[in-house]
């Protein structure tokens, strides 16, 4: 594999997780449990679609068929994504959204510093401002988890079963392949797997302070990194969120 | 300022029929002078304040939910992000007007409660839904225009965390304008379809914003009181005015049609003259009878509803830590 597919897969990647946790966490707009919220969470949706411009627009540029980012969001389908199943799975009640959140923005924070140390320029920039972003998001998710871990008898009981539920999603983080061996290899990316043991370190340390118990079952389901099956859920995105631009093709918004 | 039929308590008094601190209160008013939380002031000008920015608070968090409605098929990148970017605005504006409202002595929890059950208003315009996506052009062009038009004068008001409050909240609004007149003006540019979405959006919002101002003034009869006091600065009729003045050579502009067959410039006037929208759906759509009314207040409800558990949550941690600390 090219060092060329193997970024342009890689953007892709990093864009699609952004963008389709920002459209997760859009739908909370106007139904959070409390007006904070609501801010926090649109905030958090704005920086998701920020990344999403800068990681789909080096797609789109590495791609070179004069394509945007948009053409990228907008006009592919469900079997070219390739953002991780954990983040396209439905909201559900406002436990499961922030332990999720958490779950990504761990690993986000300490992937993106390493993603700013790159080889490549335009990654190292990307990845530098997102840190930025990421570090105050993970702050914030792991503070809300462990308020509402640690909280009430009904706070705990929703936090654990949302973990129950989110866990066999974690691994596929770590579910590599040939783009990550050909990125680290030539200096773009940290790979991975040497950062897995860093990854389950933080998890583990703030899910322990949110007195929950990790589920022992190390089963992973996989699927959306290398876009081989996603859940059902994400055709449902798709259709939302493509709606106007399938609908009347090539007009300027 | 989404604020609307805000019942003014207590009836315009005369310098002779007012007490010696009534007498005070006015003149400070009169010169200009901020009233601050701490001072002393009539117990009508406190209730009628706590109505009008519980009610402004209460359309910014309603607000949010037509807007909402389309952040998630906002036709590009750019386009959600600053539709986000515009929200997130809006819930900051009811979070900053709930402080202010605190500062008089009432809570952020009792203005919800308030809200829920119907005893508390926000503004009819809320209770309109949003169509198509030339809806969220028309809201920011129409909508954040008629409320700039109302919140420019309000940065002068005379109690000082309101009047702060609106210079902070019209900062942001002329941008959410102007990011509305641009979907516009893309819309009116655009293909057929995305023309007559615009016109369709036009036609749909031009009366219920006119509506934004409150009844005509020879109707509205809380205003004398609210004026004295420097809580209302222009009468309803002259902000309508106003607002159709500046609203109609920007349609023409467009492109559009505003949908009104006496719309015509009066010279001797200065200004349109225009058809009044349809006072009675707007006091159907304040009695509960807009076409989203129920949604809207169903929708707050079950937020509110559906958070009980995480506020609970957060309140018996802080709890906890903080009984911890004591027991260090």
């Amino acid at each position: 594999m090219e060092v060329t597919d193997a970024l342009q897969q890689f953007a892709t990647r990093m864009g699609d997780n952004t963008l389709i946790l920002g459209h997760r966490v859009s739908e909370w707009c106007g139904h959070a449990p409390v007006l904070e919220e609501d801010i926090a969470l649109a905030n958090t949706a704005l920086d998701l679609i920020g990344q999403t411009q800068f990681w789909l627009g080096l797609a789109a540029e590495i791609q070179d068929e004069g394509k945007s980012a948009d053409d990228i969001a907008f006009l592919r389908d469900v079997w070219d994504f390739r953002n991780l199943l954990l983040l396209e799975l439905p909201n559900d009640d406002f436990g499961r959204t922030l332990m999720r959140q958490f779950l990504f923005d761990a690993w986000q924070s300490i992937h993106l510093p390493r993603l700013a140390l790159s080889s490549d320029p335009r990654v190292a920039a990307i990845a530098e401002k997102a840190s930025k972003e990421v570090a105050y998001h993970v702050e914030r998710s792991a503070d809300t988890v462990v308020g509402l871990g640690d909280g009430s008898a009904e706070s705990h009981k929703r936090m654990q079963a949302a973990l129950d539920y989110l866990w066999p999603y974690v691994g596929e983080i770590f579910d590599t392949d040939e783009v990550d061996d050909v990125l680290s290899e030539a200096g773009i990316v940290t790979h991975p797997s040497s950062l897995k043991g860093e990854y389950y370190a933080l998890i583990e340390r703030v899910l322990t302070k949110a007195t929950l118990s990790i589920p022992e079952d190390p089963f992973a389901h996989k699927g959306g990194r290398s876009g081989f099956r996603h859940t059902e859920h994400l055709g449902h995105i798709l259709v939302e969120m493509q709606w106007l631009q399938r609908a009347y093709p090539g007009s300027k918004w | 300022m989404y604020a609307q039929m805000v019942k003014s308590t207590g009836n315009l008094k005369t310098r002779d029929e007012m007490s010696p601190e009534e007498a005070h209160f006015q003149d400070r008013i009169d010169a200009g002078e901020k009233i601050e939380p701490k001072d002393w002031m009539p117990e009508g000008y406190r209730k009628t304040l706590i109505r009008q920015i519980g009610q402004h608070a209460h359309s910014e968090i309603v607000g949010q939910l037509p807007e909402g409605n389309w952040i998630t098929r906002a036709p590009t990148l750019e386009r959600k992000a600053i539709l986000l970017a515009k929200v997130q605005d809006e819930a900051g504006h009811g979070l900053y007007l709930y402080c202010a409202a605190e500062t008089l002595g009432v809570s952020r929890d009792e203005l919800t409660e308030d809200l829920l059950s119907g005893r508390m208003k926000y503004s009819s315009i809320f209770n309109y839904p949003t169509l198509n996506w030339a809806d969220i052009g028309a809201v920011g062009w129409l909508v954040d225009g008629a409320a700039i038009m109302n919140q420019v004068p309000l940065q002068r008001t005379s109690f000082g965390p309101y009047s702060r409050a609106m210079i902070r909240i019209c900062k942001e609004e002329s941008f959410h304008q102007r990011q509305g007149y641009d979907i516009m003006m893309k819309m009116a540019q655009g293909s057929e379809a995305q023309k007559r979405m615009a016109q369709d959006a036009l036609n749909r919002v031009w009366y219920p914003a006119l509506m934004m101002f409150g009844p005509s003034d020879k109707d509205s009869v809380h205003s004398g009181q609210s004026m004295a006091w420097k809580i209302k600065i222009n009468t309803n009729d002259e902000l309508r005015q106003k607002f159709v003045d500046q609203t109609v050579p920007q349609a023409e502009f467009l492109g559009l049609t505003v949908p009104d067959e006496n719309l015509k410039w009066n010279e001797e006037k200065g200004g349109y003259d225009f058809s009044e929208p349809d006072w009675n759906e707007f006091f159907e759509v304040v009695r509960g009878n807009g076409p989203c009314n129920t949604d809207r207040i169903n929708a707050r409800i079950k937020a509110w509803e559906d958070g009980a558990w995480v506020r609970d949550g957060l309140m018996a941690h802080a709890q906890k830590k903080s009984s911890q600390v004591a027991a260090e």
